[in-house]
């Protein structure tokens, strides 16, 4: 086993950086520094580094705290979507790969090529025409979205482990192609799946900022990043640290994000492990 | 007079000795072979000679062609001795050629670059170096894209572009490994034709004595980075000095003791009138394409067959019906008269009485899973027919099983990766033989290894087979490896089995016009009497 | 040949059919009749009843979805519901910005992309590699119309060089469109070409592992040369498939940068229409969108046909 030490740094980087928005996410319900649904006029539009970090907004809310609130709904958000993709993606695609000559395994594979014909943004306006907005079509929406990229990354994968020897040895041991697909292919495609994971979750915080933006997303008073840059926009001109915070929040989010992708795969990628052993 | 000349080359990569202290010649007009297993360091000698050695190498001595000292040369002077003064040709041809090219623009391009011709001279002229390395432009147009070509030709090409600007020297690195045997006597005789008729000096890298045996001048063995002898070819196989070389000939004409079995054999897996077919996916060309079209034999029990042919023969094909892994379309398969596919899926009782060990030593177990599981697999086959081992008595047969194919019982909690290739494939045989199977299939099972590795795995099979009274169908395109471990043999061709019989007899006197196109295009060792 | 293009043309097809459904069911199971919602709550049962006629929201669902696609198939989109205006020319009008706007993105994110993905693959490890990719890794990370704002801020506030937004018309000349719609493409295209440049540089680099760049350079190829004919081509086959799939995203980003550009597109189009529960304008929208995405994987597949002889068949 390779000691801590010397895993890829962006592990750590990206592992911290997730870790402390996950954490202001979760801390936003019990505390933040200020309340977050009252207004305050009188404090409107402080700059930042002042008795407020972050600075105020225009109704006298304290960024940090919005940005906090915030958190909860963007993570919420695309890690439910990843769950989705993941949890009828991944299946999808195993079946598709474990039988492909089936019916059915092409039906999966069209009915994928069409999901992907239809962006998050046209799903959620879409659902948002007939069922109005909420932050729970974003989740749909991108939801929806995650499903074929893990339905055709897990079904490659596997296609290519079912042509492998060890395969075809257990077939001749007579294990089922459900047995087959749960004990050699999940385990064996399990890496990648989790890197797509992480690359997903930061593609669904940037997508939900989008929705929210636009305000397909969260609808107030529950404050979203996505929300708290449509308001900015107005004022961005005599009060840039509005748009400046949750827009940086937004980065930061999701370059962790990306960072531990990244690390994770330079970590389980099988080519690099072949090529050392 | 001295082409290319390597002297006292060492050469470091990543921390480790790869090459030491390696001097030779490859005089103009003759064949020099570099001999050595693999790991030995023959194709870094190549890469060398081009300088195209992996980023972060170490060299030391000196590489000479004609009077001009490669060593020191820079980026662009090399690239005027690339390909103009040394040509290589490549193991893979299926990856050697740009796909998205055709063959004629991939030839020209060294003339344009060499040369200085335009690019319609170069394209003339490519054809008819093309049309010398025996693919002529009216059977074979220049605008043919590689994926249209057959491996044989797609080698040709390779060598056509390596010798297309006339170079004094041509590096081939394993030239032949990936072809049939047919396939490569002719590349063979292509390379042997080009150096007697323009004067190249041609490096030939192999694994393969058999392959340099009747066209070296000179053969130089290699192992661990270093020239342990180097002698004239005709007195190496009379009187070589070294222990290694004395091991790799004693490798490469192993023979095993087959113990003629005891008892009345009794039909065991009968094969008749096999038929099948592969159809192109989709809905708009079924193009139906028959893999195998009439194939019956039988196998007694205990017995020990051969089955012999060139790659799209339909043999792999076979080996699947045979396991019931893939239906059959005509025909029967059975297995002490119990037919190995019913009702639509494979036959539940025949899974525990067929194994099988196949060529790829890395791909055959899934790396997450210790020796243990892996070798507890086939258990899966007896479950609801036996009561099954658990705890410390697993533990005890997968013990057995690892000493009986020559391994440790502690073995057993260590991952595949920890092991090298000869140990994976007794491994492989150990995880057949757990459940006592009547049949294994070994499908090139010992391809992939080097020789003397090799031996020792082919005697590890007759052991074990006459030990159990094991029958097995070795499948196979290495001659000499059937001549070894078989009593019978079949030869197949396209989709049928042209001859068979008793081993000796087919190889001795062949029938059949294939077989003997075969036995003639298998490369063989001078018949030597060590001193 | 003729079969794969044929077989794909197919598809197209049926995509385009089963979108189709797709959309028309999502649309018809909103609650609430769009007559009585034009009409307000005031409105007389027969006025409703009229106009739920003149809409055809009388008639049964299946004649209404086979009249909606035959009216689209002659670019007769339907009525929108709040502006009693012909949906085809309305939404003609906006395409007349947010296509062009996608293109432009398209164009600036590949010529960026291309060449620095080459570039970081052939100094793979170096100063250049390591700077294209810590830029890129920020890239990959802004939300585009989080840059379009700060574009804004700079360069339309602070200095002054472009107009913060709005849309003079294509009758204004070339020269105006495209100076209008050019912030919004930057803001569109880098975030892309960030992602873009990625892909190129790890295709590139998987295809200078391949033996034909062995080959090449025994030719005597220099690296760059060997890269340039036989490299760019090769790893041009997977770039493809991101491009493709690339034009729906900026499509669907093009949609959103025109809120921050008060730009007369699809985006705003659409985004009234669900405040107005316009839902033929959203429908026909949404359908337009689905058309090009499904439209411009199609082209990409022809493309492959073209950069991959494998593709091509036999004889």
């Amino acid at each position: 086993m390779k000691g801590v030490l010397f895993l890829p740094r962006t592990i750590f980087i990206g592992g911290a950086i997730t870790a402390l928005f996950l954490l202001a996410a979760l801390l936003s319900f019990i505390w933040t520094p200020h309340d977050v649904t009252g207004v305050a006029i009188a404090q409107k539009l402080r700059p930042p580094f002042g008795d407020f970090i972050l600075g105020t907004d225009h109704f006298g809310r304290d960024l940090l705290s919005m940005v906090m609130v915030g958190a909860r709904v963007s993570l919420a958000v695309a890690l439910v979507a990843v769950g989705i993709g993941m949890g009828l993606g991944v299946p999808l695609g195993l079946a598709a790969a474990a039988r492909p000559n089936a019916w059915w395994s092409d039906a999966i594979m069209r009915l994928n090529d069409l999901i992907f014909a239809f962006p998050a943004l046209v799903i959620a306006i879409l659902i948002t025409a007939s069922f109005g907005a909420s932050a729970l079509n974003a989740i749909i929406a991108i939801g929806i979205f995650n499903i074929p990229v893990f339905a055709r990354l897990s079904r490659g994968a596997a296609l290519a482990l079912w042509q492998r020897e060890f395969i075809l040895s257990a077939r001749v041991c007579g294990k089922s192609d459900l047995r087959i697909s749960a004990e050699h292919i999940l385990p064996n495609i399990a890496n990648i799946l989790i890197v797509q994971g992480t690359i997903q979750f930061s593609l669904g915080i940037l997508a939900e900022a989008g929705l929210s933006y636009v305000g397909l997303g969260a609808q107030p008073p529950l404050p979203s990043w996505g929300r708290m840059l449509a308001d900015a926009q107005t004022m961005v001109s005599f009060a840039p640290h509005l748009a400046l915070v949750p827009g940086l929040a937004i980065v930061l989010a999701v370059l962790g994000l990306n960072l531990l992708g990244d690390g994770l795969r330079d970590v389980m990628d099988p080519r690099l492990k072949e090529r050392q052993a | 007079m001295s082409a290319l000349c390597f002297s006292a080359l060492t050469l470091r990569l990543a921390g480790r000795d790869i090459l030491h202290d390696v001097s030779f010649e490859v005089p103009a007009g003759q064949i020099t072979a570099l001999i050595g297993e693999s790991g030995s360091g023959k194709s870094m000698t190549a890469l060398a000679a081009m300088q195209l050695l992996p980023a972060g190498a170490q060299m030391r001595g000196r590489i000479t062609l004609g009077d001009q000292d490669l060593t020191g040369l820079d980026e662009s002077a090399l690239c005027q001795i690339r390909g103009r003064k040394i040509g290589m040709i490549f193991q893979e041809p299926m990856s050697a050629l740009n796909p998205l090219q055709p063959i004629g623009a991939q030839v020209a391009e060294t003339l344009i670059l060499h040369q200085g011709l335009d690019p319609r001279a170069a394209m003339t002229q490519a054809q008819a170096v093309l049309a010398r390395v025996g693919l002529p432009a009216d059977q074979f147009p220049p605008d043919r894209y590689p994926h249209q070509l057959s491996g044989g030709q797609r080698q040709r090409v390779v060598i056509a572009i390596a010798i297309a600007a006339k170079p004094d020297v041509v590096i081939a690195d394993e030239p032949t490994t990936a072809l049939d045997v047919t396939t490569q006597a002719q590349i063979l005789a292509l390379l042997r034709q080009l150096v007697d008729e323009d004067g190249i000096g041609l490096l030939m890298i192999t694994h393969d004595l058999a392959v340099v045996a009747q066209m070296a001048d000179m053969i130089h063995v290699m192992r661990r980075g270093e020239i342990v002898e180097s002698a004239p070819a005709d007195r190496f196989f009379r009187a070589m000095q070294h222990p290694y070389s004395k091991a790799l000939l004693a490798a490469s004409t192993h023979q095993v003791d087959l113990i003629a079995p005891t008892a009345a054999p009794a039909p065991l897996l009968c094969v008749h009138d096999v038929r099948r077919s592969y159809g192109a996916p989709g809905l708009w060309r079924r193009a139906v394409k028959p893999a195998l079209r009439g194939v019956s034999f039988d196998i007694a029990a205990g017995g020990r067959m051969g089955l012999v042919g060139e790659s799209g023969c339909g043999k792999s094909t076979l080996a699947r019906a045979i396991l019931g892994l893939d239906p059959i379309d005509a025909g029967s398969i059975t297995l002490n008269g119990a037919p190995v596919w019913r009702g639509g899926a494979p036959n539940p009782d025949i899974r525990r009485q067929i194994q099988v060990v196949f060529q790829d030593p890395f791909g055959s177990f899934n790396p997450r899973h210790k020796v243990q599981r892996l070798i507890a697999e086939p258990l899966h086959a007896l479950r609801g027919a036996a009561s099954l081992p658990q705890g410390a008595a697993l533990r005890a047969m997968i013990g057995d099983a690892l000493i009986e194919v020559g391994l440790r019982p502690d073995d057993m909690d260590r991952y595949i990766h920890e092991f090298s290739g000869g140990q994976r494939q007794r491994i492989a045989i150990a995880r057949a033989l757990l459940i006592r199977p009547q049949l294994i299939i070994f499908d090139e099972a010992v391809s992939a290894l080097d020789v003397s590795v090799r031996a020792q795995i082919l005697d590890l099979i007759a052991d074990i087979s006459a030990r159990h009274g094991l029958a097995y169908l070795f499948i196979t395109h290495d001659l000499t490896v059937v001549r070894e471990i078989t009593d019978d043999v079949l030869v197949m061709r396209a989709g049928q089995i042209v001859e068979s019989g008793p081993t000796a007899q087919v190889l001795d006197a062949p029938q059949h016009a294939y077989t003997k196109t075969l036995l003639a295009a298998a490369p063989r060792l001078p018949q030597t009497h060590p001193e | 040949m003729i079969q794969f293009v044929m077989r794909r043309f197919l598809s197209l097809i049926a995509a385009l059919a089963v979108s189709s459904v797709v959309i028309f069911l999502v649309i018809e199971v909103a609650p609430g009749d769009p007559a009585s919602f034009m009409l307000g709550i005031n409105a007389q049962p027969d006025t409703v009843a009229a106009l739920r006629a003149e809409l055809g929201l009388d008639q049964p669902k299946l004649q209404r979805y086979v009249s909606w696609v035959l009216g689209m198939l002659q670019g007769d989109f339907g009525i929108s519901y709040t502006y009693r205006a012909p949906v085809g020319q309305m939404i003609a009008d906006r395409l007349w910005v947010s296509l062009p706007l996608a293109i432009y993105a398209l164009a600036l994110s590949t010529l960026i992309a291309i060449p620095v993905g080459a570039y970081a693959a052939a100094r793979r490890g170096r100063a250049g590699d390591m700077m294209v990719m810590g830029a890129t890794q920020l890239g990959v990370a802004v939300p585009n119309f989080w840059f379009a704002m700060l574009l804004v801020l700079m360069f339309a506030i602070k200095l002054q060089w472009f107009s913060a937004g709005g849309f003079p018309g294509w009758e204004a000349g070339l020269g105006q469109g495209i100076m209008a719609l050019s912030l919004p493409a930057i803001a569109l295209a880098l975030p892309q070409a960030a992602i873009l440049a990625r892909i190129m540089r790890s295709a590139l680099l998987d295809v200078l592992g391949e033996d034909y760049m062995r080959t090449a350079r025994a030719k005597g190829l220099s690296r760059p040369r060997a890269i340039w004919r036989h490299g760019m081509r090769n790893a041009m086959i997977p770039v493809l498939t991101i491009l493709g799939l690339q034009f729906s995203f900026l499509l669907a980003g093009a949609i959103i940068i025109e809120q921050v550009f008060y730009l007369p597109g699809l985006g705003r189009l659409v985004f009234q229409a669900i405040t107005q529960r316009d839902l033929i304008v959203v429908e026909s929208v949404v359908m337009l969108l689905v058309f090009t995405v499904i439209m411009v994987n199609f082209l990409v597949d022809l493309a492959y046909l073209w950069v991959d002889p494998r593709l091509r068949g036999d004889g």
